[in-house]
């Protein structure tokens, strides 16, 4: 007993520390850029020209009906045949965010459209232009609605940042592989591992609570 | 109030139409709301659009706002754009109406994550450029008018209905229209908050502000209209005084309609 409780201490930083080099800033800075996409994707998609909203459709159902393992792949040992090489954790983000890119941009796209018109013409009529209208007036109530669907992608993006092991970046379960392997205490370390996840997905979980309530100050619920 | 446009000085009363109107026609997805509708506006005088609902007044007041492309005629402001639509009319063309017109929306239209100032001042600040301190002393000028002075840090759902409304009405003020658009401006009101917002509308037309109105409220209309026009089908039916078309109808539509309206039962 005393020995298990010895490993997990001494497998506790290495794991934390996997956590912080990797997992965390892998999803915050995938996520960030996977936004960015995906409010790109949402407008071509809203754009009313038929070529851009097919290319976004494309995207978005390619990202969607493909595993991110698969794509993280392509990505890696794949795109390096076309002459275009890179290391595993430009890849990992590179695939991490196209993903994030493709889930959010529906999200982001349901959420503008359940802005009422009249908040458009509104705008309008206080002679904003189209961006003016959808910076100021549209996105500002869709982020209200797209924070709850938004959180559950940040929150598996979080889990999902695990596959980039896969291709030896450094990340919190890259470590707990290796602790694993070393020592042969599967059960005690990749429990460990669940257990350091889960606390940032509770974290998470919170700064979530406290947003929406933030962005809910001003409505009624009907 | 010092924001009421001074149009009378310079023109002798009742003869310059500010707004013309002319075979304007718009159908959506084959079907034609609009045939063929000519409108004549003189500055400072209020018109009054009746008609049943799907008639195509609404419709009327969102092409004159540029929120609707008609797929034929023109509309022309003595004070500024005048657009002559066909299929080639670019979206910025349209919407160069929005510069002399602003429009007033049956369900308010707030913006919800802002105060009522901020609803009043996005436009002047945002739209029009003009300086924030400038654009605040007018909409707090304004909301005193309409007795919302002291609601300018609420956010509209702190509001009744008809204290929304009249931030609406201020925030279409606010942008200095030469023409104000009134689209049912109390259909979405509980009857006791109606007057409040109505009276607002007779102020504003006894200061000499030209205005288009959607209504149902036939004695409003009476009361504050100068001209009435009754539409049915897309087509203008009949038009003339108020007292006429809504006292003495000629046309056998006008007389069914408002005989409807003003007995119910």
């Amino acid at each position: 007993m005393g020995e298990a409780w010895q490993l997990v201490l001494d497998s506790f930083w290495p794991l934390l520390q996997g956590a912080l080099v990797g997992t965390i800033p892998l999803t915050l800075i995938s996520f960030a850029l996977g936004l960015i996409i995906a409010l790109v994707v949402a407008m071509m998609r809203l754009s009313g020209s038929r070529v851009l909203a097919g290319l976004g459709r494309a995207y978005v159902s390619a990202i969607r009906g493909t595993p991110l393992l698969v794509q993280l792949f392509v990505i890696f040992f794949g795109l390096p045949q076309l002459g275009l090489t890179w290391a595993a954790w430009p890849s990992a983000l590179v695939a991490f965010s196209l993903n994030v890119g493709g889930y959010a941009a529906e999200i982001i796209r349901a959420a503008i459209l359940s802005v009422p018109a009249g908040q458009w013409e509104a705008g309008y009529t206080v002679g904003m232009s189209r961006t003016q209208t959808l910076r100021r007036i549209i996105l500002p109530q869709a982020a209200r609605v797209s924070v709850p669907p938004l959180s559950n992608s940040f929150i598996s993006l979080v889990k999902d940042t695990s596959l980039a092991a896969m291709i030896l970046v450094d990340e919190a379960f890259k470590v707990a592989k290796e602790i694993a392997a070393a020592t042969n205490e599967f059960l005690i370390v990749y429990m460990e591992v669940a257990v350091i996840y889960w606390l940032i997905c509770v974290v998470l979980s919170g700064v979530q609570d406290r947003i929406e309530r933030r962005l809910e100050r001003h409505v009624v619920r009907a | 109030m010092s924001s009421a446009p001074d149009h009378t000085a310079a023109t002798p009363s009742g003869s310059t139409p500010l707004l013309e109107v002319s075979g304007l026609r718009k159908s959506f997805g084959g079907t034609e709301v609009l045939t063929s509708i000519d409108l004549r506006v003189e500055t400072g005088k209020v018109l009054a659009l009746i008609g049943p609902s799907g008639s195509g007044k609404t419709t009327v007041l969102r092409c004159l706002n540029g929120l609707e492309q008609p797929d034929a005629g023109t509309i022309s402001f003595a004070d500024g754009p005048s657009v002559t639509f066909s299929e080639a009319t670019t979206r910025r063309r349209r919407e160069s109406l929005r510069t002399r017109s602003a429009m007033v929306f049956q369900g308010y239209n707030l913006f919800p994550h802002r105060t009522v100032l901020q609803n009043v001042t996005e436009g002047p600040i945002h739209a029009l450029g003009r300086p924030k301190a400038e654009a605040q002393e007018l909409a707090e000028r304004l909301l005193d008018r309409v007795g919302l002075a002291e609601r300018r840090d609420a956010y509209p759902h702190e509001l009744s209905g008809g204290q929304q409304q009249r931030v609406g009405i201020v925030r279409a003020l606010a942008m200095t229209p030469s023409l104000l658009l009134f689209d049912e401006p109390t259909s979405a009101l509980d009857p006791e908050l109606v007057g409040d917002v109505l009276r607002v509308i007779k102020e504003l037309a006894e200061e000499g502000w030209t205005m288009v109105l959607v209504t149902h409220e036939l004695s409003f209309a009476r009361d504050v209209a100068d001209e009435v026009v009754f539409m049915d089908g897309g087509v203008v039916v009949e038009r003339g005084p108020a007292s006429q078309v809504l006292g003495e109808p000629t046309q056998e539509r006008t007389q069914r309609f408002v005989h409807r309206l003003l007995n119910p039962f």
